[in-house]
C-alpha cells in the first residue's frame, strides 16, 4: 500500500468483529467488536480481568481467536503469529517487557525485529530513530543496567524501527514515574501525529482522557461501551468500566487519642547501607496511634524499602528502642516475633515476597496467618481450615478466583494485592504496614482496599501505608510524612496540608525548613 | 635440561591435551545446551552410549569415519529421549538428566558386552607438517589425532556461532527468557530441541574419542564421572567456551600430574592423588561462586525452567 500514512482513509486500519476466546473456567473475550482509526489514539479501558490483555494478544497473533474476524485495512486477514502481525505494520509494547536483561540494547532490537541487518548499522539506526522521537538510548547498554522507563523505550523504538502503523502500548505507564509518563505521551502524540494509531491501554482514567479521542471499554470481557473520553469525567468513565456508580472512600477526620504509648513508634533509626547503592537512614522519628492511618510518601528509591525492612523485621537494627511496638522494644526481633505482637505486613512486591507464586492461595494463607488459632493442630497443617480462611478472605475481599486452589501467579495485580491484605486484616492486626497498596491496581480494586485500610483503623488498628501515589495518601491518611534521601520530614496533618506542599517535601526541600527552624 | 627430561616433559603435555580432549567435547555441548536454558544432566550416559557405539562399529571393522559418526549418533539418540521427556512432556529436567546418565550406564553396559576385552587399533595421529616439528609444543598439540584438533577448533567455532550470529542470538534469548522470545515468536522448543541435539553430538564424539583413541577399548562405565566434570566446567567456564577449554585443560593437567606424581614416588597415598582432579573441581567451582557478578551477567535465567507456552 503506498499511500501515506497520514491520509485519513475512510476504513478503520484495524477492525474487529465478534472476537470471542474461551479459556478452560472463563470466557476472556465475548464477541467484542473495536475499530482503531489511521491517526487515532484508541483507549481500551477495562478493569484487571476485563479481557484487555487478551483481545490485543488475539491482535498481535499471540493468541488466536475461537471465534470473529479481524480486518486489516478493510481486508479480512488471519494473524496466526507475531511475526505475521509485523509483516502487517503492528507493532506491540507488553506490560511485562519482552526484554533479555544480560543483552545489549541492539542484540535485543535484533532479536524483536527480525532485522537480518549486521548489528553495527542496526546500532545506528537505533540511535537515528531514538533521536528522531525523543527517546534517548545508547544501543551498546546492557538491558540489566537501564532504568524501567529506558526499557520501555527499547521495546518502543523496537517496534518504531519496523515503521508499524499500529502500536499497541499495554499499560504503559503502571511502571514509570510521572515525569517518565509524560515524555512519553510526547513521543506518542508525535508518532498520531505522523498518522500511526495507537491502541492504547490502561486503567488509568486520568491520562487517558489527555491522550486519547476514542475509547472502547471492556467488562467481564463484554463490550461494555464506546465513547470519547474528552468529553467524559473519570466518574462517568470509572462507571462505564466498573458497571456500577463509582464512590472513592472518604476518611473522616479523626479523633485520635495520643495519650500513652504509640502502638508503632520510631526513634531516631539510623541505618548504614547493607547493600550496595542502598540508601542509609538517617535519624527517622515517627509515631503512630491506634486508630490512625499514617502515610509515607516519597519517591521510590529514598529509603522506604530499607525502612520498610527495619519495620518488619527483615532488617535488625543495632539499637532495640529504635523501634518499639506498644512500648516495647522490637528493633532487634525478627518478623516472626513482631507479628506475635501483633503487626501485619503487606509488602511491596506481590510475587516472591508477598505471596509464594507458584503456591496456591490456601497454602499462601498459611504463610503468614498460620498463627490463627485452628490453622495448625500439633504442628500438623490442618487443611480444611486453611482452605476455610483462604475462602474466607477470597468471599470478604472479592477476590476473583476460581478458589484457594488457584496458585498466587493465576491471580491479576490487582485480586493477589487484595488477597494478601485480606490474609493480613483477617488476622487481626493491632498494626498494618501496608507498602504500595494500590500498585498497579484498577480504580474498583483500589477503592476496596482503601475501604478494607479504613475499615481496619475504624476498629482501633494503626496503619502505616508507604506509597508514591498522593492521590492515595491524601484520601485515607490522617498524617503524611515524606522521604527523601533516607530522612523522614516532620509529620502533617491532612488536613493542613496540601499536595503541592508535600510535592516541595519530595523534592527535599524540607532540609532548608529544618534549618530554618 | 637433557633431552630424556624433554621428551618427558613433551609426553607429559601431550597426555595431559588427551587427557582434556573428551572434557572439551562433552563441556561445550552442554554448554550450547544450557545457552538455550536447558540442564541436561544426562552427559555421563550420552558419552557411554556413544562410547559403546562407536567402539562396536570400528570394532565391525567400518572405518574410524562411520565409527565417530555412530558414536554422535548415539549421544544424538539419547538427547532426543531427554528432550521429549523434558520438552515433549514437560518433565523436570534434572530428574531426567539424572534418569538418562543411569539409564546409560546399563544400556551401554548391555550392548557392549560382547565387545569387553577385545582391543582395536587405536585412531592414529596425524602430524601437523612443519608445526609438529617444534620442539616439545609440536609433540604435545600438533601430533595429535583428529578429534583433538576437532575439539580445538570446535571453541572458536561455537564462540562465533554463539556470539555473532543470529541463530546464536536467538538461542542466547531463549536460554535468557523463554517468555519473552515465545511472545517475539520465536519457537522455544525447536530451538531447545536443535541445542539438546547438539549436546548430544559432542557428549557422544567424547565418548567415542574415550574408546577411539584414549584408551582404544571398551570397559563398562569407561567414562568414570568424566561426563560429571563436564558438567562442572560449563559453571566453571560461566557458559564462555574458551573458558571451558581452560577448565578442561586444568583438569586434564591435574588428572596426569597425579599419575606422575605416583611413579615419582612423592609420599602421599595415592588414593589422595587420584582424588585431586576432584578437589581442584570443587575448589575452583567454590571460587567462581563468590563472583556473584559474573555468574549472573553469563549465566542462562532460564537455565532448568520447565516452558509453558499458553497464556
Amino acid at each position: 500500500m503506498t499511500a501515506p500514512l497520514a491520509a485519513p482513509l475512510p476504513v478503520p486500519r484495524l477492525a474487529l468483529k465478534g472476537i470471542t476466546k474461551r479459556y478452560p473456567g472463563c470466557l476472556a473475550n465475548d464477541g467484542v467488536d473495536l475499530a482503531v482509526m489511521p491517526g487515532e489514539c484508541h483507549a481500551l479501558l477495562g478493569e484487571n480481568g476485563a479481557g484487555k490483555s487478551t483481545l490485543v494478544k488475539i491482535v498481535y497473533g499471540v493468541l488466536q481467536a475461537d471465534v470473529g474476524e479481524i480486518l486489516w485495512e478493510g481486508e479480512p486477514v488471519r494473524i496466526d503469529s507475531p511475526a505475521a502481525a509485523r509483516k502487517l505494520g503492528i507493532g506491540m509494547v507488553f506490560q511485562h517487557f519482552s526484554l533479555f536483561e544480560s543483552m545489549t540494547v541492539t542484540e535485543n532490537v535484533a532479536l524483536g525485529t527480525g532485522d537480518p541487518s549486521p548489528l553495527p548499522e542496526l546500532g545506528a539506526r537505533i540511535a537515528e530513530v531514538s533521536q528522531r522521537y525523543g527517546l534517548a538510548l545508547d544501543p551498546d547498554r546492557r538491558i540489566s543496567d537501564l532504568s524501567v522507563g529506558e526499557r520501555q523505550r527499547v521495546e518502543i523504538v523496537r517496534c518504531l524501527l519496523q515503521d508499524p502503523k499500529l502500536l499497541i502500548m499495554d499499560e504503559p505507564t503502571s511502571v514509570l514515574t510521572p515525569q517518565e509518563a509524560e515524555s512519553l505521551f510526547e513521543t506518542l502524540r508525535r508518532l498520531v501525529a505522523e498518522g500511526r494509531s495507537i491502541l492504547y491501554i490502561s486503567h488509568k482514567l486520568a491520562e487517558i482522557r489527555v491522550l486519547c479521542e476514542a475509547a472502547t471499554v471492556l467488562r467481564g470481557g463484554r463490550l461494555a461501551g464506546r465513547c470519547d473520553p474528552r468529553e467524559e469525567t473519570a466518574a462517568s468513565l470509572a462507571r462505564l468500566m466498573i458497571g456500577a456508580d463509582f464512590a472513592p472512600p472518604v476518611r473522616e477526620a479523626q479523633e485520635i487519642d495520643r495519650s500513652g504509648a504509640a502502638r508503632l513508634a520510631v526513634e531516631r533509626l539510623s541505618l548504614a547501607p547493607l547493600v550496595p547503592f542502598a540508601t542509609p537512614l538517617s535519624d527517622i522519628s515517627f509515631s503512630v496511634r491506634a486508630g490512625e492511618i499514617f502515610g509515607i510518601a516519597g519517591v521510590a528509591g529514598n529509603g522506604q524499602a530499607e525502612l520498610l525492612g527495619t519495620l518488619s523485621g527483615e532488617t535488625l537494627v543495632a539499637v532495640p528502642d529504635a523501634v518499639k511496638i506498644d512500648g516495647e522494644a522490637v528493633g532487634h526481633m525478627g518478623p516472626r516475633r513482631r507479628r506475635e505482637r501483633g503487626m501485619g505486613f503487606v509488602p511491596e512486591e506481590r510475587l516472591g515476597r508477598g505471596a509464594v507464586p507458584d503456591m496456591s492461595l490456601a497454602d499462601n494463607a498459611l504463610l503468614s496467618a498460620h498463627r490463627t488459632p485452628g490453622m495448625l493442630k500439633r504442628g500438623l497443617i490442618r487443611f480444611s481450615r486453611t482452605r476455610a480462611f483462604a475462602e474466607k478472605v477470597i468471599s470478604t475481599f472479592h477476590v476473583a478466583t476460581s478458589g484457594p486452589q488457584a496458585a498466587a501467579r493465576s491471580l491479576s495485580g490487582g485480586n493477589l494485592q487484595k488477597f494478601i491484605v485480606g490474609r493480613e486484616i483477617l488476622q487481626n492486626p493491632r498494626l498494618l504496614i501496608v507498602a504500595q497498596p494500590t500498585w498497579g491496581v484498577d480504580a474498583g480494586a483500589a477503592a476496596s482496599i482503601h475501604r478494607d485500610l479504613i475499615t481496619l483503623a475504624e476498629g482501633g488498628a494503626a496503619v502505616l501505608v508507604v506509597s508514591q501515589d498522593l492521590d492515595e495518601l491524601f484520601a485515607i491518611c490522617d498524617r503524611i510524612a515524606v522521604m527523601c534521601h533516607g530522612r523522614l520530614s516532620e509529620a502533617q496533618a491532612v488536613r493542613a496540608t496540601d499536595v503541592e506542599q508535600i510535592g516541595m517535601l519530595m523534592g527535599g526541600v524540607f532540609h532548608l525548613n529544618e534549618g530554618e527552624g | 635440561m637433557n633431552e630424556a627430561e624433554i621428551a618427558t616433559l613433551a609426553a607429559i603435555l601431550a597426555a595431559m591435551v588427551r587427557a582434556a580432549t573428551p572434557l572439551v567435547f562433552a563441556a561445550l555441548g552442554e554448554l550450547v545446551t544450557e545457552r538455550a536454558g536447558v540442564l541436561n544432566l544426562g552427559i555421563e550416559g550420552m558419552m557411554l552410549m556413544g562410547a559403546v557405539a562407536a567402539f562396536g562399529t570400528a570394532h565391525a571393522g567400518a572405518g574410524y569415519a562411520a565409527a565417530m559418526a555412530m558414536g554422535a549418533g548415539a549421544g544424538v539418540g539419547m538427547s532426543l529421549l531427554f528432550a521429549f521427556l523434558a520438552l515433549g512432556l514437560r518433565a523436570n529436567q534434572v530428574a531426567c538428566g539424572l534418569a538418562l546418565s543411569i539409564f546409560g550406564v546399563g544400556l551401554s553396559a548391555f550392548v557392549g558386552k560382547s565387545l569387553v576385552g577385545t582391543p582395536i587399533e587405536a585412531l592414529p595421529a596425524l602430524p601437523i607438517p612443519l608445526l609438529s616439528e617444534i620442539p616439545v609444543i609440536g609433540r604435545a598439540l600438533f601430533s595429535q589425532d583428529i578429534l583433538v584438533y576437532a575439539s580445538v577448533l570446535a571453541v572458536p567455532a561455537i564462540s562465533w556461532f554463539l556470539f555473532k550470529t543470529r541463530a546464536g542470538l536467538i538461542l542466547r534469548a531463549i536460554g535468557e527468557n523463554h517468555d519473552a522470545a515465545h511472545d517475539i515468536g520465536y519457537s522455544v522448543l525447536k530451538v531447545r530441541t536443535l541445542a539438546i541435539m547438539f549436546g548430544g553430538a559432542m557428549a557422544g564424539l567424547a565418548g567415542a574419542y574415550l574408546s577411539l583413541a584414549y584408551t582404544p577399548m571398551w570397559v563398562e562405565n569407561m567414562s568414570s564421572g568424566r561426563g560429571w566434570i563436564a558438567l562442572a566446567l560449563v559453571v566453571f567456564a560461566t557458559w564462555v567456551p574458551v573458558r571451558a577449554l581452560l577448565g578442561a585443560y586444568l583438569f586434564g593437567g591435574v588428572t596426569i600430574l597425579q599419575l606422575h606424581a605416583q611413579n615419582w614416588g612423592i609420599p602421599v597415598s595415592s588414593q589422595i592423588l587420584a582424588m585431586l582432579p576432584y578437589l581442584a573441581t570443587i575448589v575452583v567451582l567454590v571460587l567462581i561462586s563468590r563472583d556473584e557478578t559474573k555468574i549472573k551477567l553469563n549465566a542462562p535465567a532460564c537455565l532448568g525452567k520447565v516452558f509453558h507456552s499458553g497464556r
